[in-house]
């Protein structure tokens, strides 16, 4: 038996990702170790510390343009912008995640399998400090999503896909307040997850039989020869897609999305809309721009109909919705046609474009959940539409905040709404696709509505007995939302550096 | 001097006006007004400066002024002022210090943020400013959508009992418009070979595809005549300007809606030649419609601010026709009547607001020989009454006949259809001044204590230089004229018509 070789390994690149496990591994161990009351400060400044390095490691190495692990993972330009997004918009998120001082004990629920209004329960809701678990998990989550936009090869996607989605799948079930709502979300999420995995996985095999290997850059050679089976590679690349675009929550695959964010703990369901957007939109690129631009022409149209699609049904319904949080989760849906759009533009500004959008709508969105954790009641969040009449007189300066972020939804100028949506738009018009910008344009105009809908229902409507106050937040969340509002201003106002900064990483390696 | 950046810091100044009074506190309403009014004078002050730098019959845009701003797209703060942008302009700084102190006390201070208030006044003058001195397209998209904003907050945080529908609407139709402008803006980039210089663009206008530039010019046209308004997307109109404080309508109709003839003037004809004249013929149409059509309207409401918005957009009609019969004397006459509008409709509007303000209602049944208890408040609503249905003497009766004998010469039908909308706006003002300040005293009237109290100093002072200017312009339009010609006369080139010979003489050429 000859000597196995090891592929080589390039530590340096992989160590975003290595740290953020490391991370994960070691809060689990202090699960262990510490008492209970130690265990949130310390969690906490250990995923931030975590999130910081793996920060830091990115950006030391931003030059790296290398494929490693035996091509298994692809370190580039996307990769790396890619993965600081992420980083970045975790740490915002795990400041929302971390916030204890809204609620008394925080959002999350202390023990998970307590049957759901029993005695033991409502104690629980009511007085014990939530769970620290939530913080390995982010960090597991936040690891998987580096990993998921690095993957070179379908079965290390695969393997990223689930390191992402099982933790989440928990985050989802720990809501402190209404218990039943989250735990049905989580398990929602966990069985539609479930089969779009299913899918994925059963398209790389469909791939793998079509091109005899699971790397991209394999199956992009594969797709330039002629005499290998259609059948396969079409098969693949939907079972492949609908996998992705699950994550997504790209229409027809959407259907978890609002029932999963309106169920979440608040913090979870930012983190869900803006990190997971950024990982699941950064594969789908690596795996259409590397893997399969040989047949753009092929899968453009059908995934040009998603696109519409996607636009068409989040905006409409998001016109009907009267809970803030599934109001967010349709434009969301909303947003991730925007996306589509941008991606479908195929060449260079496309890519640019779409990672400038996901940058600008993450922060936008975590401003946007952050505000909705503080307006609150004596049961929780108050999250139907008709409680925030007159928010505007009771608390103008979150009302101005939300509002700001409602107009940069809605697409208008100095805003970073508007500079994300002129870039994936003026990529599609350049890449040939004038139809999906006309309907961009229209379904804005729809969309345009429920935001305009929500500033009137804050400024212009008087407040009601029924108004709820909003907390004064911790400084954790107001760290989130000074940050979410700043930066979606000056990417309204300055966007130049970023917009560079995209232009200059738009290079995949193959 | 001209190398000084005048449009930029004109811009500027208001909009750090409206952070210094936003930033005063509610207690103080008075500081907040006063510093409101004295930021706007300086920005009149600068406009004057800027009108005598201005070289009449020099180059057409000057005050040139161009830093990157996203290099990536090419986009530039490129702001530039010909003729048409420079009276534009002008008219801005003197209609917002006299609104501002019409304003003075609009607002309920017990439920409204007063410096709120002014501050977003002066916001949207920012806004407005940087419209008309944008000469780069995103740039030029960019104050066109954040102007709703201010107005928005400012019909529905500040108007009347059905503010927010109108506020509502007027955001949504403008948004709408807005968006097929973006789409377009979108569209002339790619096609315009990636940059969004007013310049550049117009040079290599010519060499667009047809069909993709009449869809741009669609694009651009929509927006602009949802804005201006154009039959059929006023309807918008009535609503905001009834629901909207009186002195914020006489800004909106004033010079928030001018933003859309100018638009066409400035984007629509040079950009698109070719589409401009092949849409031409529809655009007409509908200018004599909404002429008719308003105007028949106005005739039968009872409700002042309504009427007022009405005769706004048979106005409107006016101006549209001019524009695009392409012809230098009738653009002439349809920039002075951008002007003289401005002018008319905003004084009609202030002076309402200061009957609304006395007897608390805007319903002609209301009122009815107020003339007997405020004599010289009912003499300056009939004084803008006739200069609104262009009387001879007041200044739109210069620009009413410029358009009208200007399409005349290409278009008789048109021109002779539209003269019946004088005499619609001779029935509909008469009717109002009539129903509202003659005949026999009201009785109820009489038991308003404001109604007693005839024009005071500060309303004075409002309406004083507006009456002026109107008789002045008049008389002697020559000063405004002078300055709109050339730059209509360059922008009729740009679409590439030819004059008839009587106007070829006119503008110093030789006749053959």
């Amino acid at each position: 038996m000859g000597d196995v070789q090891l592929p080589e390994i390039n530590y340096a690149a992989l160590s975003p990702m290595l740290i953020l496990f490391g991370a994960a591994c070691l809060g689990i161990l202090l699960e262990a170790i510490l008492p209970r009351h130690r265990r949130n400060m310390i969690q906490l400044i250990l995923a931030l510390v975590a999130v910081v390095a793996a920060l830091i490691a990115v950006i030391i190495g931003r030059d790296t343009r290398t494929l490693t692990i035996g091509g298994a993972v692809a370190i580039d330009g996307p990769t790396l912008f890619l993965q600081g997004s992420i980083l970045l918009l975790g740490l915002v998120s795990l400041l929302l995640i971390g916030e204890r001082s809204v609620e008394a004990g925080g959002a999350f629920v202390s023990q998970a399998a307590i049957t759901v209004g029993s005695e033991k329960d409502l104690k629980q809701a009511s007085s014990e400090p939530g769970a620290t678990e939530v913080y390995p998990l982010a960090v597991f989550t936040l690891g998987g999503m580096l990993l998921f936009v690095a993957a070179n090869d379908l079965l290390t996607m695969f393997v990223a896909l689930e390191v992402f989605s099982l933790p989440l799948y928990l985050l989802c079930a720990l809501a402190r307040r209404r218990r039943l709502l989250s735990q049905e979300a989580a398990l929602k999420y966990f069985l539609l997850g479930s089969y779009a995995s299913a899918f994925f996985l059963f398209g790389v095999a469909l791939l793998y039989g079509f091109a005899g290997a699971i790397d991209l850059a394999a199956i992009h050679t594969a797709v330039a020869d002629p005499t290998r089976s259609e059948v396969l590679l079409f098969g693949g690349l939907a079972l492949v897609s609908i996998g992705l675009l699950f994550k997504c929550a790209a229409v027809p695959f959407h259907v978890w999305t609002p029932d999963v964010y309106q169920g979440s703990p608040t913090s979870v369901t930012a983190l869900m809309a803006a990190c997971t957007k950024v990982a699941a939109f950064g594969a789908l690129l690596r795996v259409l721009y590397v893997a399969f631009e040989g047949v753009r022409w092929n899968f453009q149209p059908v995934l040009g109909v998603i696109a519409i699609l996607t636009m068409l049904v989040g905006a409409i319904l998001a016109v009907t919705q009267t809970d803030m949080k599934r109001l967010l989760a349709y434009s969301s849906i909303a947003n991730a046609g925007y996306l589509m759009v941008g991606v479908l533009a195929l060449n260079k500004d496309g890519l640019s474009s779409t990672m400038f959008y996901l940058v600008a709508y993450g922060f936008s969105v975590l401003a946007a959940f952050g505000i909705v954790s503080l307006v609150r009641d004596a049961d929780g969040e108050a999250t139907h539409l008709s409680r925030w009449a007159g928010l505007g007189r009771k608390s103008p300066l979150f009302a101005a905040a939300f509002s700001f972020i409602m107009l940069a939804f809605a697409g208008i100028p100095l805003t970073s709404g508007f500079t994300s949506k002129f870039a994936v738009f003026g990529a599609a018009v350049d890449g040939g696709q004038t139809w999906l910008v006309i309907v961009g344009v229209i379904t804005s105009m729809v969309l345009a509505f429920p935001y305009l809908r929500v500033i009137v229902m804050v400024w212009l409507s008087e407040p009601g007995e029924t108004t709820p106050s909003v907390s004064i937040p911790g400084f954790l969340t107001s760290a989130a939302l000074v940050i979410g509002v700043i930066v979606t201003l000056i990417l309204g106002v300055v966007p130049a550096p970023l917009l560079d900064l995209t232009n200059d990483a738009a290079q995949f390696v193959r | 001097m001209t190398d000084f950046p005048f449009l930029p810091f004109l811009t500027v100044i208001p909009l750090v006006g409206a952070a210094v009074v936003a930033c005063i506190p509610r207690a103080k309403a008075q500081l907040a007004k006063t510093i409101a009014l004295g930021w706007s004078l300086v920005v009149l002050v600068l406009s004057i400066v800027m009108w005598i730098v201005f070289e009449v019959g020099g180059d057409r845009f000057q005050f040139t002024w161009s830093k990157p701003w996203i290099p990536t797209w090419d986009v530039r703060f490129t702001f530039a002022a010909d003729g048409i942008a420079l009276v534009m302009l002008m008219l801005i700084a003197i209609l917002v210090p006299a609104v501002i102190l019409a304003s003075w006390h609009d607002v309920d201070e017990a439920t409204r943020s007063v410096p709120a208030y002014f501050a977003l006044l002066l916001t949207l003058e920012c806004t407005m400013i940087g419209v008309f001195a944008a000469a780069d397209v995103f740039l030029f998209y960019v104050f066109f959508e954040v102007m709703l904003v201010p107005m928005y907050f400012i019909i529905g945080s500040y108007g009347g009992a059905r503010r927010q529908y109108a506020a509502v609407k007027f955001f949504l139709y403008s948004l709408v418009g807005g968006l097929f402008m973006l789409a377009a803006v979108i569209g002339l980039w790619v096609v315009g070979g990636h940059t969004f210089d007013w310049q550049k663009l117009s040079d290599v206008s010519a060499a667009f595809d047809t069909n993709t530039a009449r869809w741009l010019f669609l694009g651009f046209f929509i927006a602009f005549a949802v804005k201006a308004p154009f039959f059929p997307f006023h309807t918008w109109l009535p609503d905001a300007g009834v629901a909207a404080p009186a002195p914020a309508a006489a800004l909106l109709v004033g010079v928030l809606d001018k933003v859309g003839t100018f638009g066409i003037l400035r984007y629509c004809l040079p950009l698109f030649p070719e589409a401009s004249r092949w849409f031409a013929p529809a655009a007409l149409v509908l200018g004599v419609i909404g002429i008719i059509y308003a105007a028949l309207l106005a005739v039968g409401q009872n409700d002042l601010k309504r009427l007022v918005s009405y005769t706004s957009i048979a106005h409107f009609g006016f101006i549209g026709i001019g524009i695009f019969a392409f012809t230098t004397q009738a653009g002439t006459g349809s920039v002075l009547y951008m002007v003289n509008h401005g002018l008319a409709t905003g004084l009609l509007f202030l002076v309402v607001g200061m009957f609304v303000a006395r007897r608390g209602s805007a319903l002609t049944s209301d009122f009815g020989g107020a003339g007997k208890l405020v004599p010289v408040l009912a003499g300056i609503l009939f004084f803008a009454g006739l200069a609104s249905l262009a009387l001879p003497g007041t200044a739109p009766f210069v620009s009413e006949f410029l358009v009208l004998i200007g399409t005349f010469t290409v278009h008789k039908t048109y021109a002779v259809i539209a003269t019946t909308g004088i005499i619609l706006a001779a029935a509909y003002v008469l009717w109002m001044v009539q129903r509202t300040t003659q005949g026999t005293l009201n009785p109820t009237l009489t038991e308003y204590p404001a109604m007693h109290k005839d024009i005071t100093l500060r309303e004075k002072v409002v309406v004083a230089p507006l009456v002026v200017l109107l008789l002045v312009l008049g008389f002697y339009p020559k000063p405004v004229t002078d300055v709109i010609n050339p730059a209509v006369e360059a922008t009729m080139q740009d679409v590439g018509t030819t004059d008839p010979a009587p106007t070829a003489v006119a503008n110093g050429k030789v006749a053959p």
